[in-house]
């Protein structure tokens, strides 16, 4: 993988580098957050000329290494200012690797208002106008088919929506998965940086593409065996998660305690079995038509955590029906109906909006009195406003920080700017300080210590104490940076945790396809240098350790049923950090 | 004898209630309800009583609720 693509949308402009010798043993995470350190100014305005926005696969993207198809998206996020990364399914990422691009870098803006569609392929890249029909409040299912019956069905593809044509901060980018259906990289807003720069799309053609080199294919493939064997033995990477999905997840945080309900006021529902996993599973089964319980967002997953959900009849709905995204709007809005869950869950993929942060800013609209608790026909067409944008449309797409300044609430679930998701931070405390002080604002999956808290895997601490959680967020973190610096899916993590082999399978992979002789301890290192360099560009961007806070309720409202309070202090969040 | 209820989740529901009431002799502990319903100590992943996280040997009280779950992961 040696070309690393730059395109200068201020003159619209193109050159193909050879990838600088400081980024070469890099990828993914490690790479855009590198990138984005060394040649973003970190006080520049998120959707200004001096941000860039860059595109990279993972170590082993593109290789037949089992789940290693997620493509990293960095830049300065325009939701919390802090630096960003954002991964992501579908075939991106794999053709990118193939076609031997270390990166690709958009830079600049243009002086016009067109948009525009990057052309990538074997013989060249090219900044062409993009087609009037894809824009203006045309949805990502569409704009999808109209480019691929443009440029051919087999092409990935890489969108803003309207959304992210409107540079609304919870703008994601959009991938067009295998079927040509849509997984994000979500968080963070990168979808408005990429309006922003008057890109409305990038296609990616891998015809006449080689493979991926690797430099000892024997020692290679039969690491990559061990590490497949390790994700199919484990019950969780193996099994459970193709059955029920990430959904599963409601029941357990609901039968803890934890499952943050109506605008976090407390951590349990009575209508779990309403939107539970067991109850999606079941649906899907029973519906037939073209819905199925498991489905991979790339090509060579082997975990499967997808599904596609049909409606009534039957037909598609939508895809990647994530836990976090029911819970948002079942458990903490109160919509007890799956359906409307799901229609609203495909609104927000076709406009091209992170759907936790959405979701969350509705649960929070609702607290102020803007949509009624529940209401799931009527946080439809509030979603589908955003397309358009009316002002409502704009206030939830400008996220929950925004909906909680409009509505006047001291209750807004967010750290620097960014929507809490599906864990409450006072019954699990381990995923608290990982909101708290985790690189891009709350998020859960930079350091998930659900794993060691709830669900007794790699790990097993009480979460409603605090003992051994500083520790364990810290390890989270520093192991997660590295993860995402693979191409790995993060789910990978259920297969290792507790199988030493096949977290050495995972480094004798990289080993095998670079040539290098990488132990635990580098890995470890790697983790730790990418939080590194993404604090210090915090730092330079005005970030303090004040800024590393939950909100201050959960110091003083009590969440039922245990009843428990945040109580990490300053100093003690502040350990989190100290390596 | 005290009674207890207990809920299941996931494939622990397959052939089984999602949700009994089972009466045990005092000092019963967790592991005799796995042996109850017929749940190995590798299908019963997650044990919670009450919504706190607990051991196979620990003692039973009347009322408690107890909810199981197989190996389960997400996120
Ligand atoms: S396990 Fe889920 S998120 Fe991970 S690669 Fe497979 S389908 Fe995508």
């Amino acid at each position: 993988m040696n070309k690393f693509i730059r395109i200068d949308m201020t003159s619209l402009g193109v050159k193909i580098e050879e990838t600088p010798e400081k980024y070469a043993g890099l990828g993914g995470r490690a790479l855009t957050s590198s990138f984005v350190a060394d040649e973003v100014k970190p006080t520049c305005h998120a959707l200004g000329k001096n941000n860039k926005l860059i595109f990279a696969p993972g170590l082993l993207s593109g290789t037949s290494a089992p789940n290693s198809g997620r493509i990293s998206v960095g830049a300065k996020s325009p939701l919390t200012g802090t630096i960003k990364e954002s991964n992501s399914g579908g075939s991106f990422s794999q053709k990118m690797a193939r076609m031997g691009i270390k990166a690709l870098v958009i830079e600049g803006m243009p002086a016009n208002d067109k948009f525009y569609v990057i052309n990538i392929n074997m013989n060249s890249v090219t900044i062409d106008e993009a087609p009037p029909e894809i824009l203006g409040g045309t949805g990502n299912y569409k704009a999808i088919e109209i480019l691929s019956a443009k440029y051919g069905e087999k092409v990935g593809i890489a969108i803003a929506g309207p959304a992210g044509e409107y540079r609304l901060p919870t703008a994601n980018i959009s991938f067009k998965d295998p079927e040509g259906n849509i997984r994000s990289a979500g968080r963070g807003g990168l979808g408005a940086v990429m309006g922003s720069k008057k890109i409305k799309a990038i296609v990616i053609d891998d015809t006449g593409a080689g493979q991926v080199p690797i430099a000892d294919l024997e020692k290679f493939r039969a690491a990559s065996k061990v590490f497949a064997q390790a994700l199919m033995s484990h019950p969780v990477s193996g099994q459970g998660l193709a059955t029920y999905g990430t959904d599963v997840l409601i029941n357990i945080l609901n039968e803890a305690g934890g499952l943050p309900s109506y605008n976090f006021t407390a951590g349990r529902i009575d209508h779990n079995d309403n939107i539970s996993g067991e109850t999606l599973n079941a649906t899907i089964t029973d519906r037939g038509g073209d819905g199925k319980v498991s489905h991979g967002c790339h090509p060579g997953c082997i975990i499967k955590c997808s599904q596609w959900y049909p409606d009534k009849e039957g037909k598609y709905i939508t895809s990647g029906f994530e836990y976090e995204t029911i819970w948002a709007l079942g458990a903490d809005s109160g919509i007890k109906d799956l359906d409307d869950i799901a229609y609203i869950d495909r609104a927000m993929d076709d406009i091209g909006v992170d759907s936790i942060e959405i979701a969350v800013a509705v649960a929070t609209a609702m607290d102020g009195g803007l949509l009624t608790w529940g209401d799931g026909k009527a946080v439809l067409d509030a979603v589908k406003q955003i397309a358009i944008p009316t002002p409502l449309g704009r206030i939830l797409g400008g996220g929950t920080a925004v909906v909680g300044k409009v509505c006047g609430l001291y209750r807004v679930p967010v750290v620097k700017d960014q929507g809490i998701p599906a864990y409450d931070p006072r019954p699990v405390k381990g995923i608290g300080l990982t909101y708290a002080t985790g690189t891009m604002g709350a998020d859960h999956t930079s350091g998930y210590c659900i794993a060691g808290n709830i669900l007794n895997v790699g790990a097993k601490i009480d979460p409603l104490k605090k003992d051994g959680q500083i520790e364990y967020a810290r390890a989270m973190q520093i192991g997660t940076a590295a993860v995402d610096s693979t191409g790995m899916c993060l789910f990978v993590y259920f297969g290792i945790a507790d199988s030493p082999d096949g977290y050495q399978a995972l480094i004798d992979m990289i080993n095998a396809q670079y040539g290098l002789s990488l132990t635990a301890a580098d890995v470890d290192k790697l983790g730790e240098s990418v939080l590194k360099t993404e604090r210090a560009f915090n730092k330079a961007a005005g970030f303090t350790n004040a800024h590393d806070r939950l909100p201050e309720f959960f110091e003083y409202e009590p969440c039922p049923p245990h009843n428990v309070v945040w109580d990490f202090t300053p100093e003690e969040i502040d350990e989190v950090y100290n390596f | 004898m005290i009674h207890v209820k207990i809920r299941l989740f996931a494939t622990l529901r397959e052939n089984r209630d999602k949700e009994t009431v089972i009466e045990l002799s005092e000092g019963a502990a967790v592991k005799d309800i796995l042996e109850r319903l017929d749940i190995s100590r590798e299908d019963a992943a997650i044990i919670l009583i009450n919504g706190r996280g607990a051991k196979l040997d620990r003692i039973l009280e009347d009322n408690d609720i107890v909810s199981i779950f197989p190996p389960l992961g997400g996120g």
